[in-house]
């Protein structure tokens, strides 16, 4: 065996400094890894720095943030700062889970961006020690007439099913926006949620000295190198250049990965796992050993590639997917190897723990990385970037407004536009129902219902209420109302359903950081979310930042998406939405008729503008606990939160899943009509109830805004004034928009 | 009844199928990984389950077709064992040529996971004897090669004997062409082997056999199975 040199081979300073520059370090980061090393760098330390130092990886510009977000409650087991957040949800039984982005690589290559953003996601949850149970989409999309945009909407959704179905963990609830901001850089968040043990929760802290450092999984190829670079720049008309760095998916390979880490976790064999996700086997290692306060030394001679004539450099920056690093205990390793060779997956022990504090890397007996862990993280950039604050729009009065078509006519065009059209060509392509627990599917309710078949096991019933929420459009015009709405409706979507709301993941995908008024909307919307995290007992546990959404200098949306998880302690206690006949109609919550940034305005009068409508939390609280009393004593036969859209469209929606009209009274002479139907006050929900006069009373006792607003039955929605909208009048213009959008793409094959 | 079911590389719907026979039989099936090359002692219904096994990536079921456990199963079938194919199982069973015809690329170019209705076209039959005759009933689907397809001579052969026991239908019981999503031959959604006790179906009826979940239409399909192999013991 050659000897190692005591210096790896180092670059020329001129080239070093050149490459860094490449690399997306910028000249003070790159002279703090020149103190760091006190020598210049080898090219693979040089790829370390700049992938762990990217905003991808490092949150250099969203860190000093988003401290500010509450993450703590008797109820959290693990917060920000794992692989995905914990929480106990009762019986000794915890939920997992997180939201991540995949945007960027989903507008150069749709399906495999989307469908490795799905791979991903699922790995930060299994390595928990979690079985995936649900996974959620937060889609943004451009305009569909945009260039490439229906291509990108077709690949997306192709890639989240051809991913999910394959691997058998279904696909129950997320979101569509379409907005011409993201014609650019849409957005692709994915959100898995999985059961656990609570105590039996894996974690990357890496300890013992000694201890095998284990590869499993797919081989290393060399795809995706730099894939975290690539999503912390901005996008130039040259996207497409950039498809080298998008990763492919194996969903296979990765059902096997499930299988094998969940087996191998059920026996003591693991000291710490962590997924190889973006920058790859760089991240994993130097995290897992940073969190145990470890070295770590590598050998790749051992890594299982793909390709022959692998470099260093290539193997630790390459974002291959479905693989995993482990540490064993000492000893272990044969029983480990038995378990991913019946699962036909690669194993190979690449190295081990030592106590130096460092990393050090080796190849073809050569010493390619010799890194201290400490200051790779402590000395990692902090920036407290400058803010601008976004100007205040004024509140629009509603009387100023009029209405140019009538109530009728509205609701056909709002319940037919890319916001609210039925998705169901979307989530007819998603296996929704494998797991065989899926109580409420997509559509079906205001949240996902998933039993949790752990419970079951033992006695119970337990199930879990998953939702995604955020409307970009008042992030916007107002980006802590903003925030505060979207961790709010999260919230009462949980509610909706009769569960109680316990945590949530966030994803904010933002524009370019180093402009103020895109750091300020960030800054903003992180207060608005933890007033309302705090109001509402309702911590963040997991989340991931995507910023450098931008495409030639405009930026998408503000859009800090959220993921809500909460818990059912019986499954069938879950309301949904469908409307059943003879039953009376209650509005809970105040209504003033805000029409400013409603969907009313901008598609019916044509106006994107206005302050959007403010968040009473206390209301916000108030009014949900007590809906979610009034569900769990089996008073409310269906149940929606007023959002998009606002109470027309509710109600619609509620006749529509039901297929039951309803008969409804007018609003109160002092608002406007279709102030009082469309604007999109806060805090509000639509009931159906046998005995509305009961459901009255209660609300009164607890000071909760509540009106009878008419009663379900027979097969149109009745107007004030006696004006009727079937309900194939309104299924056709609901269901028919996004088939017809799509029919030119359907004839391709995946 | 005992019930074995096949887990192979890339199934998913194994503990979907598992929940329903538990709930039809009290009991929990045996489980089998592919490697095995015999079935445990008493098996009396083996189970091939959904799924992606080896990612589809070859035609669906065909690697899984040569697994070594397909050698104990066909030996099985053979002596006159029950064998139920669900979905990628299904498409195993053709490929094993256990059951006629093969299940081509849906209509669509897409994967379709929704509600369908199927009719009930023989109901004297090991799986299907808790129906009625022409009831009809509603199953998950989520497959993306589903399209099921014979030449006409094997079409008409399993007409004319009775072996078509599923097609397509409106909740009505209309076999359609718009209730055919997948675009199957003559609406057909599932067939059975000559002496009915090896069964294939694109559809999921183990994902209703809950009141809690999705309601209970998959049930009578399992009570037949486990009333057939409880009066045979």
């Amino acid at each position: 065996m050659t000897t190692s040199a005591p210096l790896p081979a180092l670059l020329a300073p001129d080239r070093a400094a050149q490459l860094a520059a490449e690399y997306g370090l910028k000249p003070d980061e790159y002279d703090r890894v020149l103190a760091i090393l006190g020598r210049t760098p080898s090219l693979t330390e040089l790829g370390i720095f700049s992938v762990m130092w990217s905003e991808h990886c490092s949150y250099k510009s969203s860190r000093v943030w988003l401290r500010e977000l509450p993450t703590k409650a008797p109820w959290v087991i693990q917060g920000p700062g794992e692989n995905a957040g914990v929480i106990d949800i009762g019986e000794g039984l915890a939920a997992v889970f997180k939201m991540e982005s995949h945007n960027h690589p989903s507008f150069i290559e749709p399906y495999n961006g989307a469908a490795t953003g799905v791979g991903g996601i699922l790995r930060d949850v299994f390595t928990m020690g979690a079985r995936p149970i649900a996974n959620l989409n937060a889609l943004r999309f451009g305009m569909p007439d945009a260039p490439r945009m229906k291509r990108v909407i077709d690949g997306v959704v192709r890639g989240i099913g051809g991913y999910g179905n394959c691997v058998g963990v279904p696909t129950v609830g997320g979101e569509v926006n379409f907005h011409p901001r993201y014609n650019g850089n849409p957005l692709v968040n994915a959100m898995t949620v999985g059961i656990a043990r609570a105590d039996r929760i894996f974690t990357a802290k890496a300890t013992g000295i000694g201890n095998p450092v284990v590869y499993v999984g797919s081989k290393t190829g060399r795809d995706g190198i730099h894939g975290a670079t690539m999503a912390s720049t901005e996008f130039s008309a040259d996207a497409e250049e950039k498809r080298p760095t998008v990763q492919i998916g194996d969903p296979f390979a990765e059902k096997l990965l499930i299988e094998a880490c969940l087996e191998l976790m059920a026996t003591d064999a693991i000291v710490a796992i962590q997924d190889m996700g973006a920058a790859g086997l760089t991240s994993s290692s130097v995290e897992m050993a940073g969190k145990g306060g470890m070295g770590i030394d590598l050998v790749l001679d051992d890594v299982p590639q793909r390709e022959a004539g692998m470099t260093a450099y290539e193997m630790m920056l390459s974002e291959s997917q479905e693989r995993m690093l482990m540490i064993l205990k000492p000893g272990r390793e044969a029983q480990a190897e038995a378990i991913f060779t019946k699962w036909e997956l690669d194993f190979a022990v690449i190295g081990h723990l030592t106590d130096t504090g460092r990393i050090t890397i080796r190849h073809r007996g050569a010493l390619e990385a010799d890194i201290p862990l400490a200051p790779l993280e402590s000395e990692a950039p902090l920036y407290r970037r400058p803010t601008a604050e976004t100007p205040k729009q004024p509140v629009l009065d509603p009387a100023t407004i009029p209405d140019p078509v009538g109530l009728d006519k509205a609701l056909l065009t709002l319940v037919g536009s890319l916001d609210l059209c039925s998705r169901r060509w979307i989530w007819d392509q998603y296996d929704s129902m494998v797991g065989g627990h899926t109580a409420r599917r997509p559509g079906a309710a205001d949240a996902a219902i998933v039993r949790v078949e752990e419970s079951l096991d033992q006695g119970g019933n337990r199930a879990l209420a998953m939702t995604t929420d955020c409307t970009p459009r008042y992030c916007l015009a107002d980006p802590e109302e903003g925030g505060k709405q979207a961790v709010a409706e999260a919230w009462r979507n949980i509610t909706a359903t009769g569960a109680l709301p316990l945590a949530i993941t966030d994803n904010m995908n933002f524009g370019n950081p180093e402009k103020p008024e895109i750091m300020g909307q960030f800054a903003a919307a992180v207060r608005g979310m933890a007033a309302a995290c705090t109001a509402l007992d309702f911590p963040v546990v997991s989340g991931n930042v995507s910023l450098y959404n931008e495409t030639e200098g405009r930026s998408i949306l503000p859009t800090p998406a959220i993921g809500g998880v909460g818990v059912l302690e019986d499954v069938a206690q879950a309301t949904g939405l469908a409307l059943p006949p003879g039953l009376d109609l209650i509005l809970v919550g105040e209504t003033r008729g805000w029409l400013g940034q409603s969907l009313w305005l901008r598609e019916i009068a044509g106006r994107e503008d206005g302050a959007p409508p403010p968040v009473d939390l206390g209301a916000e609280r108030r009014n949900g606990d007590a809906v979610r009393g009034w569900i769990r004593a089996g008073l409310v036969a269906a149940c929606h939160d007023l959002s998009d859209g606002g109470l027309l469209v509710a109600a619609a929606e509620m006749a529509m899943a039901g297929g039951c009209g309803a008969s409804l009274d007018p609003g109160p002479a002092a608002l406007p009509p279709h102030a009082w139907w469309f604007g999109e006050d806060q805090g509000r929900y639509l009931l159906a109830v046998a005995n509305g006069a009961g459901l009255l009373r209660a609300a009164a006792a607890g000071g909760v805004p509540a009106l009878r607003i008419g009663r379900s039955g027979g097969e149109a929605l009745v107007l004030p004034g006696g004006l009727a909208i079937s309900l194939a009048e309104l299924r056709e213009a609901h269901e028919g928009t996004l088939p017809a959008l799509m029919a030119d793409t359907g004839m391709q094959a995946s | 009844m005992q019930a074995a079911i096949v887990v192979f590389p890339g199934t998913n719907r194994e503990r979907d199928m598992a929940l329903a026979l538990r709930r039809a039989t009290g009991r929990k099936p045996a489980m089998l990984w592919h490697r095995d090359t015999e079935l445990p002692a008493g098996t009396d219904l083996v189970v091939l389950p959904g799924g992606f096994s080896y990612g589809d990536y070859l035609r669906c079921g065909a690697m899984a077709a040569q697994s070594p456990i397909m050698r104990a199963v066909k030996d099985f079938a053979a002596r006159g064992g029950h064998v139920l194919g669900v979905c990628n199982g299904f498409q195993m069973l053709t490929e094993a040529g256990l059951l006629p015809g093969a299940l081509l690329r849906n209509a669509t170019l897409r994967f379709l996971s929704m509600d369908c209705h199927m009719r009930v076209e023989r109901a004297d039959t090991p799986y299907t004897h808790r129906f009625r005759r022409g009831q009809v009933f509603r199953a998950t689907m989520a497959h993306g090669d589903g399209n099921y397809f014979a030449d006409p001579a094997t079409l008409d052969e399993l007409e004319a004997e009775g072996r078509v026991i599923l097609r397509y239908a409106t909740p009505a019981g209309e076999v359609t062409e718009a209730a055919n999503r997948n675009g199957s031959a003559r609406g057909i959604a599932g067939i059975a082997s000559a002496n009915l006790r090896v069964l294939g179906l694109m559809p999921h009826p183990e994902n209703q056999v809950d009141p809690a979940i999705d309601g209970t239409d998959g049930m009578p399909l399992f009570e037949s199975l486990a009333e057939t192999l409880a009066s045979a013991a």
